[in-house]
């Protein structure tokens, strides 16, 4: 499957879960800032995914959940070096330059993107095999 | 205030179907402010006895253990009103299960008060969030305030007495 047609298959997931004009369901359109996603809507993309391409995707596989529970990875606004590695071994699929030049929280909220989704699908299917 | 919108529970296959029955009568309050010289049942309120099909399939498959909260109307399609005197049926079938939450797809149907046959008369999915752990806020009341023992009974069955 090419990345135009995983491309394809991500537009249909996230207009069906989020009810977006797939006009506004570009690269780099932030899920929650731009498709105004709420965080249940992630577990509807998940599950859409799993249905569309056929893989299973683990808890906190996406994005990981609870973050700033955790003080190892997260002191007030602040991402720890920790939190950064974390971040960094567990999201490969998102770009997370804005967040590596501020480690702030508060830059994590719109991180993940369309394109994000598409490399995350990439990856998954390239590790099937 | 009660906040039934099922009647009754017809069919339970845990952790895959759970069909219910609803009748829908005219000494309902809502019916007569919707509306006044033509009363039938609001497509919102079958989208909450939906809710509470569905509801409960995913309730039961924790025994009632976990906060299930309906975070998610996916897709509500009707193409029939329900009138004074019909029954409506729901069935819910659950699509995915996580621990975070569960999707369900759901039929409803309507029986005429003068027909023998139930009909297509729309489609509602939903997306059910479980409020527990370390996804429920701190003021939250304590136990399980999402399934009364109304529910409970509505599965148990109703006790087959013949002095009611």
């Amino acid at each position: 499957m090419t990345r135009d047609d995983i491309m394809e298959k991500v537009v249909e997931v996230l207009e069906d879960a989020l009810g977006a004009d797939p006009e506004d369901i570009v690269p780099a359109a932030s899920l929650t800032a731009d498709l105004d996603a709420e965080s249940i809507d992630f577990l509807d993309i998940v599950f859409k995914l799993e249905q569309t391409f056929g893989f299973k995707v683990a808890q906190g596989e996406l994005f990981p959940e609870n973050l700033t529970d955790n003080e190892e990875w997260v002191q007030g606004d602040d991402i720890t070096e920790a939190g950064m590695a974390m971040l960094q071994a567990k999201l490969p699929h998102v770009d997370l330059a804005p967040v590596i030049e501020t480690k702030k929280v508060s830059k994590l909220a719109g991180i993940v993107t369309v394109d994000s989704i598409v490399n995350f699908v990439e990856r998954k299917l390239a590790a099937a095999g | 205030m009660r906040w039934n919108w099922i009647d009754r529970i017809l069919r339970h296959d845990p952790g895959d179907r759970l069909d219910a029955m609803k009748v829908v009568s005219l000494s309902e309050d809502h019916l007569h402010e919707h509306f006044a010289n033509a009363p039938c049942m609001p497509s919102s309120l079958m989208i909450e006895g939906m809710a509470q099909t569905a509801g409960i399939l995913v309730g039961a498959i924790s025994n009632f253990e976990r906060r299930v909260i309906l975070a998610k109307i996916a897709r509500a399609e009707f193409n029939a009103d329900a009138f004074p005197g019909d029954q409506i049926r729901y069935s819910a079938t659950l699509e995915r299960m996580a621990d975070a939450g569960a999707s369900t797809k759901g039929t409803v149907e309507i029986r005429r008060a003068d027909a023998q046959e139930f009909k297509p008369a729309g489609h509602v999915d939903l997306f059910f969030s479980h409020l527990d752990g370390d996804r429920a806020p701190d003021d939250l009341p304590d136990g399980n305030f999402v399934f009364s023992d109304n529910f409970k009974i509505l599965l148990d069955g109703f006790a087959d007495n013949p002095e009611c």
